[in-house]
């Protein structure tokens, strides 16, 4: 199996309302923040069909299709794609 | 004695704890801004359920840092009574005022409907005028209301006496089918260790009135009243 690490961001110049109300909060708490940018992370396990370096890239492939037909919507969000060999984290999923 | 009851960007039960006081229940209520920082001559404090901040990060996360938290952690500290009631208890356990956490409904779906709690102590304010195992009949309107707490925390909890409400049945029974979201021990509502500190999912400003379907909700209110008037009078 092989584990795709995706992060989807909001493109810039999109409001991020989430991410104004986050920095509004750090600042009540004292902290100098100029921006809060608010994104979600998937950690997404595929079966292994090729061997070596070609799982990583044929799960990359895949995952980019899935960002772009499903997990985020091109007009407002971008995403970047880490593909690993093995499970999520150290253990390898039940 | 003087209520307040705060509204955040996003309460929506705001309204409706005031009408249930102040119309139903004849007290003396001030409504305050999230912005104010001082809640200095207020008895009790309502933290009103609703969605405040959109419920971005985490439900009650951002309001737990506004300014009015000053004022609600300085009356907390000071002994007023502080009640929050569904996202007012998720807001006060990001405040830290509270133990635990609420995390999202078993089936991850929003639920309202009505529950049965039992009252499970008598300690807090909001609970002093009624018995150890009153049922209370209460609406729930939630999605995040899924009570939980580390292991050692919640044996702590049971054995000071903090856990103020569980979901039971008809008959008094915590049985699994009547925990409608999975809550840890199917807690519904806890205090702090000094209990003037109260939050809790199910909504007693919704069962106020008989038009409401059920009046068990103002008993909460009217033990304050009582349990606040008679400290003021010494007793």
């Amino acid at each position: 199996m092989a584990t795709v690490k995706v992060l989807i961001t909001l493109k810039p110049g999109v409001l991020d309302a989430p991410g104004q109300a986050i920095r509004q909060g750090l600042r009540a708490l004292g902290y100098e923040v100029e921006e809060v940018r608010v994104g979600k992370y998937l950690e997404i396990v595929v079966p292994e069909r090729a061997a070596g370096e070609a799982v990583a890239n044929a799960a990359s492939a895949e995952a980019d299709e899935m960002c772009a037909r499903f997990l985020a919507n091109p007009l407002i969000e971008t995403w970047q794609i880490a593909a690993l060999p093995g499970g999520v984290g150290s253990e390898p999923p039940a | 004695m003087i209520w307040g009851v705060v509204t955040f960007p996003g309460s929506n039960c705001d309204r409706d704890c005031v009408h249930v006081l102040r119309d139903v229940l004849a007290q003396d209520v001030r409504e305050v801004w999230h912005e104010h920082r001082s809640l200095a001559g207020l008895d009790a404090v309502v933290l009103p359920g609703g969605f405040s901040y959109g419920d971005y990060l985490r439900a009650g996360a951002i309001a737990a840092t506004a300014p009015v938290m000053v004022g609600v952690r300085e009356a907390a500290h000071r002994g007023a009574v502080i009640l929050g009631i569904c996202n007012g208890f998720q807001i006060l356990t990001e405040a830290g005022l509270l133990p635990g956490t609420l995390l999202p409904n078993r089936h991850f779906r929003f639920i309202c409907r009505d529950v049965w709690v039992r009252v499970e102590t008598t300690r807090t304010p909001f609970t002093r005028g009624l018995r150890v195992g009153d049922l209370l009949r209460m609406p729930i309107a939630h999605a995040e209301g899924r009570y939980m707490v580390p292991a050692e925390v919640r044996a702590q909890l049971e054995h000071q006496a903090q856990v103020v409400f569980r979901y039971v049945d008809a008959r008094g029974r915590a049985v699994p089918s009547a925990n409608p979201n999975g809550a840890v021990r199917a807690i519904a509502g806890v205090c702090n260790a000094q209990g003037n500190v109260v939050g809790l999912m199910p909504h007693p400003e919704r069962c106020a009135e008989s038009l409401m379907g059920s009046t068990d909700g103002r008993r909460l209110f009217e033990s304050v009243a009582a349990s606040v008037l008679t400290a003021m009078a010494g007793v």
